[in-house]
């Protein structure tokens, strides 16, 4: 397959997580686009390091993955914060700073 | 076709459907589970490109350490709130209109670009050139890495620390 299918499919996949973020209400579904955006941008970078024969986008890509656990550790623990204090997940009801 | 081309088309096509059920069902619980069908999905993708180190790490750190912790996240607070695991989507049009309008431009920037048709051959064992490339090149921001997983294990732990 040329570069252009895997981009394509990365473009895809990024269009369906930010669908996904912005129109999701429970925190946890937002966080889940944010997944699939994340995910698309890691076939990206995976291609184009296949694609052009340079090791250093893999690299990165391992490095995406791993920031990706810690980003998904601390918005979980954000969430059952959220939780405790308001009894809540749908991002309508967290609106502390609407004036 | 060649077996790639079929391998390729059928983790796109599994990775697009199982990402449209991620951001439209109904039920969270069911959204996490096609998420992992479509990070797996990704991970056939990476075999498609020869990246097979990458796509072993999705399996794992992916497929398994994010569905875990976001299925354990899910549990513990549908059952201090004791709803049903329903979610509704809100802005359908507008986020629609947003997604495929970006859809379109990056469509239209890969149409242009110029890209190079094929890839190079394999050089060998990808394995071992990029633990190489970690350890020599890459190596502080694979130890700020390591800080970083340190401090985000801490944090977490101490958000969802039990109450006083």
């Amino acid at each position: 397959m040329g570069l252009q299918a895997y981009l394509t499919l990365a473009a895809v996949v990024f269009c369906l997580g930010l669908f996904g973020t912005v129109t999701r209400r429970n925190t946890v579904g937002i966080l889940l686009g944010i997944e699939l955006m994340l995910n698309a941008v890691n076939i990206n970078l995976v291609a184009f390091s296949r694609f052009r024969g340079d090791d250093s986008g893999m690299v990165l890509t391992l490095f995406a993955i791993c920031i990706t656990v810690a980003e998904v550790a601390l918005g979980l623990a954000i969430v059952i914060l959220l939780f405790r204090s308001r009894r809540t997940v749908s991002a309508d009801h967290i609106d502390w700073l609407k004036g | 076709m060649t077996l790639e081309v079929v391998a390729f088309w059928a983790f796109a096509i599994v990775l697009v459907g199982a990402g449209l059920a991620v951001v439209l069902g109904k039920n969270l619980f069911h959204a996490v589970l096609w998420l992992a069908l479509a990070l797996v999905a990704t991970a056939g993708v990476y075999l498609t490109l020869d990246a097979e180190f990458i796509a072993a790490v999705q399996v794992l750190l992916y497929a398994g350490g994010v569905v875990t912790v976001v299925v354990f996240a899910i549990v513990v607070t549908e059952r201090l709130v004791g709803e049903k695991l329903s979610q509704t989507n809100r802005h359908i049009t507008a986020g629609a209109t947003v997604a495929v309008a970006l859809l379109a431009l990056l469509l239209r920037a890969i149409a242009q670009a110029q890209v190079t048709a094929a890839p190079p051959a394999p050089a060998g064992d990808l394995t071992r050139r990029l633990g190489t490339l970690l350890l020599t090149r890459y190596v502080l921001p694979f130890e700020l890495l390591a800080v970083l997983l340190l401090v985000g294990l801490l944090g977490a732990s101490y958000f969802a620390r039990p109450e006083e």
